[in-house]
């Protein structure tokens, strides 16, 4: 709490959405955060347009050599500090694709992750209670 | 009267200048995502939620994209706060001491007013990005169509007083007859402007130039920490202030506490409009203001001169 930035950080975290090959549920179940029912803009989320203005990615979906050029430039262009958080079970562990000639490995080969949601796709409190603790432990 | 240097700093600074302004602008801010919130039926926001935006992105990192105007960039979003805080202190001015303005200081605020988009459309063409570039040509196309019906609205008032160009006069008018509001031709005005202070602010059904889903931010895409924090600041004062203007010169000027009320109910109306209202596209808009409220604002001026 002694940092003004990551007190910054934790009460307006402006999340942008990188899906890198996911199958697209992970992400509707993303934005179903933001409806009525449990409306993360009460804690300051905002889903952002535009990587330059975000302070935490939510990767879905399974690193492979097409997108990992991709999502490492998008990280590249976000300003720092930000938060990496894994959405998905696709993200945590490969899933099916695990054998697949096309799959490059985890990300945090490549970036530092602070935070995977299990689940396939993980419901919305699973996702809040993840992004809850990965804010905690900075 | 006239203030001296302490009492013009102050102006400028504490009061009605950048401090006040910006902190009344970024509560109105809170009150837009509020009421956004309950439209929807969620909870919103807490009320410190916009200035822990602002703290964040004061503090946060401000990449300048490879190839970018490097000066052009970082100055852009500063020629519109500035020009913010000038309109803060000669609006505020003009109510306080409405018979010690100068002559035509409402075509100087409506100048002021311009500047926030032109320091937009600079500082998103001074960061080469394609998707920037087609937010800052639809915020030029809009900026050309909302201006003429503005300024139609504005000689409304002008016309009914009899050609008195100034503020202060118009404010001193409607303290001894009544706010334009109350007769047709100033009822069209005041919808029109109402309508054009949707547009300036960027607000649906307005805001192509940021339109989120399909040019991701559009004129801001680039912009990060600071310089970004500063083009939300410029935003939320002109939220606050624009309702400002607006109630100036139709609805009896900031004279006293009542105000609060007026300019809560328009920032509320133009709240509603925001959320009840899909994006036009940019030729439609241009069409509307053109064609549909340029001719409005036409009727409106011939019941000026009717005296209606
Ligand atoms: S974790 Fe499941 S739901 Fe999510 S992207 Fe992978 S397969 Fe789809």
């Amino acid at each position: 709490m002694k940092d003004p930035r990551i007190w910054g950080l934790k009460k307006s975290p402006w999340v942008y959405h990188l899906a890198a090959a996911p199958c697209n549920n992970c992400d509707i179940e993303i934005l179903e955060l933001l409806t009525p029912r449990y409306d993360v803009e009460r804690f300051g989320v905002v889903l952002v347009g535009s990587p330059r203005h975000a302070d935490a990615l939510l990767v879905t979906g399974v690193l492979n050599r097409k997108s990992l050029p991709r999502v490492l430039e998008v990280y590249e262009q976000t300003p720092k500090p930000c938060l990496v958080i894994g959405v998905g079970t696709c993200a945590c562990g490969k899933q099916i694709f695990r054998n697949s000639y096309n799959v490059v490995g985890p990300y945090d080969k490549y970036m530092p992750v602070h935070a995977y949601i299990p689940g396939c796709p993980p419901k919305p409190e699973t996702m809040i209670l993840g992004v809850v603790k990965a804010l905690a432990k900075l | 009267m006239t203030l001296t240097g302490w009492q013009l700093a102050f102006a400028f600074v504490v009061f009605p200048g950048v401090i006040f302004t910006a902190g009344v602008g970024l509560l109105l801010t809170w009150v837009d995502r509020f009421v956004s919130a309950r439209v929807q039926w969620r909870k919103g926001p807490p009320v410190y939620q916009p200035f822990a935006d602002m703290l964040k992105l004061l503090l946060k990192q401000t990449v300048v994209p490879a190839g970018a105007s490097k000066v052009t960039f970082l100055i852009a979003p500063l020629i519109g706060f500035t020009a913010m805080c000038i309109t803060a202190v000669l609006l505020f001015y003009v109510n306080f001491f409405p018979g010690d303005s100068f002559v035509g200081d409402m075509i100087v605020l409506v100048y002021l007013f311009a500047l926030p988009p032109l320091a937009t459309i600079i500082g998103a063409s001074a960061s080469r990005n394609p998707l920037s570039a087609v937010g800052a040509s639809r915020e030029m196309t809009l900026y050309l169509g909302y201006e003429l019906p503005f300024l139609l609205a504005l000689s409304v008032p002008v016309i009914l007083t009899g050609g008195k160009i100034r503020l202060g006069d118009l404010v001193m008018f409607q303290q001894a007859a009544g706010p334009f509001l109350a007769s047709w031709s100033g009822a069209i005005a005041a919808i029109i402007v109402l309508i054009c202070i949707q547009a300036k602010l960027g607000y649906p059904p307005f805001d192509m130039a940021e339109a989120e889903q399909e040019i991701m931010s559009g004129v801001l895409i680039e912009y990060s920490g600071a310089p970004l924090a500063m083009f939300r600041l410029t935003k939320a004062m002109m939220l606050f202030l624009l309702p400002c203007f607006l109630v100036t010169v139709f609805w009896g000027g900031l004279t006293n506490w009542w105000v609060v009320l007026k300019l809560l109910a328009v920032v509320v109306l133009v709240i509603l409009i925001k959320n009840t209202n899909p994006r036009f596209k940019i030729d439609h808009a241009l069409r509307f203001f053109w064609f549909i409220l340029g001719a409005l604002g036409i009727v409106a001026v011939i019941l000026a001169f009717a005296q209606l």
